[in-house]
């Protein structure tokens, strides 16, 4: 990839002149036959793909409150043209949210408005041709569904939700994306994102246990399958053996063993991550989370903790009581989730946050810790998108900043924020986010990161900041790979709770 | 003659205004939301969402975070226009309700910035690349049009009186099914054509912001997800297909 390039920081960061076309193209690789169909979509761009579509756009606006107000009410009044990071890093007008959502919308003007199909022109209808089809599949995975724009827009517009839409048209008419749909196709089959086998987790995870001996000289125990153990740990597969992800698995079990919380993994349910919503598909979204209700419900936990990744956090969350019943409050009748939520303990919140937990037993004082342990860092922290605009951690609102941020204060004594307007909901997306996280969209992730490095080197150059530290897998996988491009030490990058397995004593208490 | 197209006008305008926004309201009310998407950091209560929606209508709370010239004309715009609107409510009302009687100076300086505010959102559009890249033609046409309500409005205050009594038995005469005769004064007969084409247009266009911004999920969703389960009626049917 040696003729990716890192765009030139703005000396202040100033709304970027456009420059039409500039990421015109062809998109991300297409999906083969065998990985769409094994989703149940068509193996190739039917011959019927414009009626499929349009019935297809109709579906989703009768089911869908979201895009059916978002196509209707904007007004085009430009607030959020500046905010996606893809326009900043990219500059082509048509990655800015309401240009992209316009892509959908010309359709849905065409074919659903009155306006549209009396005077095309003069209300920007388009029909829909295969021009405007391939404009489709390339601007589309052009957006991670990080939802910044929707913080701006007075009417809470949210293109991630029109992206999703539009992915789901596309998958439906044979016209998916590869990398997305490999990886759900993986889920399915193996059981995790990253198609990692049972017994190599099982060896996986024994040789963390000796590593974690030979570096403490402690028995931490990573369990898999383990009946009646009180917490199902679901986390990223990335956890398992990625750099630095797997320094934060390492934190979870340190915290699990020095609270003395029995805990499992589940062979079954290795994977955290859904990639159901980054293609929009209700039936994705829900068949992969209901592994983790079976998960459940066979090993008899009390409680689900779910590990550091953001838009896993942000389906557990927000959709897993919805899709699965994993949560608390379901009506009497509603055998469903009654089965699985009398199972639970709701003297705990359902599902939980890594985060959450550790923060609750540093609240209790069940966690010690020798903070000049991380003193070699002066620590900045990144607010993952989803984490961030679609969940919550705590009672209060806004927990999902406090909490990371209060358990590293805990940990470590070097901390620093970035730049205000590029943290907490209004940070800024990794750039791989929302099912963009491949090779073949290498040069837009480069591009998309623009605005946080630009960000994370003035933190570097005032405070000395040597580690970012950050709860989603695919921030992790994204810097890691695209921080180098723009001069920084990839080991820059870490979890959160890679700075508490750093600091945690154990055996103490 | 022309008292007489105008009435038929004004009672098919406002018959489809009603009519088209009533049903556009009830397909936002009953297209489901399946999932909970509100944009976080979100009230949990419903109060709070009173709150929040409150501020977001009253003050354009998302749109001052992210832009202060579009949110400055934009918030002068719909403010004044309200204000106009509440002065015009005197040429329906006999007598007059004493708090509109008391908002007439002020509701006339209005009718001014409120084309100020047009003027300001006409010119970002003109000249901000970014927001000229955007733009329709319908946007421009609604601005003009909005703009076009406005002069001829302030025209007929400032600079050709028309008479103002003979509107008001007009209108009166509408909400009576009595048809009474309207002055016949260039002005008045422009200043009530935009006003029945912005009527018409309402339903079908951009304007649906306005009931829209009530109906958005991402705002009116309380944050709760893990503490009540939510579920659509579609959602729902597929728990009793399979487990
Ligand atoms: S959701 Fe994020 S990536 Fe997509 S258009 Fe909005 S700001 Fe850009
Ligand atoms: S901020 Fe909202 S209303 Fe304004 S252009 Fe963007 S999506 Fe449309």
């Amino acid at each position: 990839m040696a003729d990716i390039t890192a765009p030139a920081y703005r000396t202040i960061p100033i709304i970027p002149a456009l420059k039409p076309g500039s990421m015109e193209g062809k998109g991300p690789f297409v999906a083969s036959d065998k990985l769409n169909e094994a989703l149940g979509f068509p193996g190739q761009l039917v011959e019927d793909w414009h009626d499929r579509a349009i019935a297809k756009m109709g579906d989703l606006l009768s089911k869908y409150r979201s895009l059916k107000v978002f196509m209707d009410a904007c007004v085009h009044c430009g607030a959020c043209s500046d905010k996606c990071h893809y326009f900043i890093g990219t500059q082509d007008p048509k990655n800015m949210p309401v240009a992209r959502q316009d892509l959908l919308r010309s359709v849905y003007r065409r074919y659903f408005t009155l306006p549209g199909k009396l005077f095309p022109k003069l209300v920007g209808a388009r029909d829909l041709t295969r021009e405007v089809l391939d404009e489709w599949y390339n601007y589309f995975n052009q957006c991670s569904e990080c939802r910044r724009c929707s913080v701006f827009c007075p009417y809470g517009i949210d293109t991630a939700e029109i992206t999703m839409a539009a992915r789901e048209i596309l998958d439906t008419v044979g016209y998916g994306q590869k990398y997305s749909n490999e990886i759900i196709g993986k889920v399915h089959k193996i059981g995790n994102n990253l198609g990692l086998p049972g017994p190599a987790l099982r060896d996986t995870l024994e040789g963390l246990e000796e590593d974690v001996k030979d570096a403490t000289g402690i028995d931490v125990r990573f369990p898999m399958d383990v009946k009646g153990a009180e917490v199902l740990l679901v986390t990223p597969s990335a956890d398992f053996f990625a750099e630095p992800h797997i320094d934060s698995l390492i934190g979870y079990a340190k915290v699990f063993h020095a609270t003395g919380t029995s805990w499992t993994l589940s062979s079954m349910s290795s994977e955290a991550g859904n990639f159901g919503m980054f293609i929009g598909n209700y039936d994705q979204l829900r068949t992969i989370a209901m592994r983790i209700r079976q998960a459940a419900l066979e090993l008899g936990v009390k409680r689900i903790v779910v590990g550091e990744c953001g838009h896993a956090w942000r389906v557990a969350y927000s959709f897993w009581n919805t899709l699965t019943g994993v949560g608390d409050g379901a009506d009497p009748n509603d055998r469903f989730a009654q089965m699985l939520q009398k199972q639970l303990d709701h003297r705990y919140k359902q599902p939980a946050h890594i985060c959450e937990f550790t923060w609750d037993m540093i609240q209790d004082e069940r966690l010690t810790f020798d903070k000049t342990a991380n003193d070699k860092y002066i620590i900045t922290f990144h607010d993952s998108c989803n984490v961030a605009r679609g969940s919550r951690m705590g009672d209060l609102p806004g927990g999902q900043f406090e909490i990371p941020r209060n358990i590293i204060k805990a940990v470590a004594n070097n901390f620093v924020e970035m730049a205000p307007n590029t943290t907490r909901e209004q940070t800024f997306c990794c750039g791989g986010g929302g099912g963009l996280l491949t090779d073949d969209l290498l040069d837009l992730r480069v591009k998309g990161a623009l605005p946080r490095m630009e960000v994370l080197q003035q933190t570097v150059d005032e405070h000395g900041v040597n580690f970012m530290a950050t709860i989603c897998a695919i921030c992790k996988a994204q810097f890691t790979k695209v921080m180098p491009i723009y001069g920084f030490d990839r080991k820059m990058v870490g979890g959160v709770h890679q700075l508490v397995s750093n600091a945690i004593q154990l055996g103490q208490k | 003659m022309t008292s007489m197209v105008f009435a038929i006008l004004f009672y098919l305008a406002t018959l489809l205004f009603v009519v088209g926004l009533l049903y556009r309201i009830n397909s936002y009310a009953r297209t489901p939301a399946p999932l909970k998407i509100p944009t976080t950091p979100a009230p949990t209560t419903n109060g709070g969402v009173v709150l929040r929606m409150t501020r977001e209508v009253v003050f354009f709370e998302s749109l001052f975070k992210a832009n202060l010239w579009t949110w400055a004309a934009g918030w002068l715009f719909h403010a004044s226009l309200l204000l106009v609107l509440l002065r015009h409510l005197r040429y329906f009302t006999e007598p007059v309700w004493g708090w509109v009687a008391f908002i007439q100076p002020f509701g006339m300086y209005a009718g001014i910035t409120m084309l100020l505010g047009l003027g300001g959102l006409w010119l970002r559009r003109l000249f901000v690349e970014r927001i000229r890249y955007i733009s329709t033609p319908s946007d421009h046409l609604m601005l003009l049009l909005l703009m076009g309500i406005a002069a001829s409005g302030l025209s007929m205050k400032f600079l050709a009186h028309t008479d103002v009594i003979a509107v008001k038995e007009f209108f009166l005469g509408l909400m009576h099914l009595n048809i009474q005769a309207l002055p016949a004064d260039l002005l008045l007969i422009v200043h009530l054509s935009l006003v029945v084409s912005l009527l018409v247009v309402f339903p079908f266009s951009k304007l649906l912001h306005a009931p829209g911004v009530f109906f958005s999920p991402t705002r009116n969703q309380k944050d709760d997800p893990r503490e009540h389960r939510h579920l659509s009626t579609w959602a729902a049917k597929l728990e009793s297909e399979k487990s």
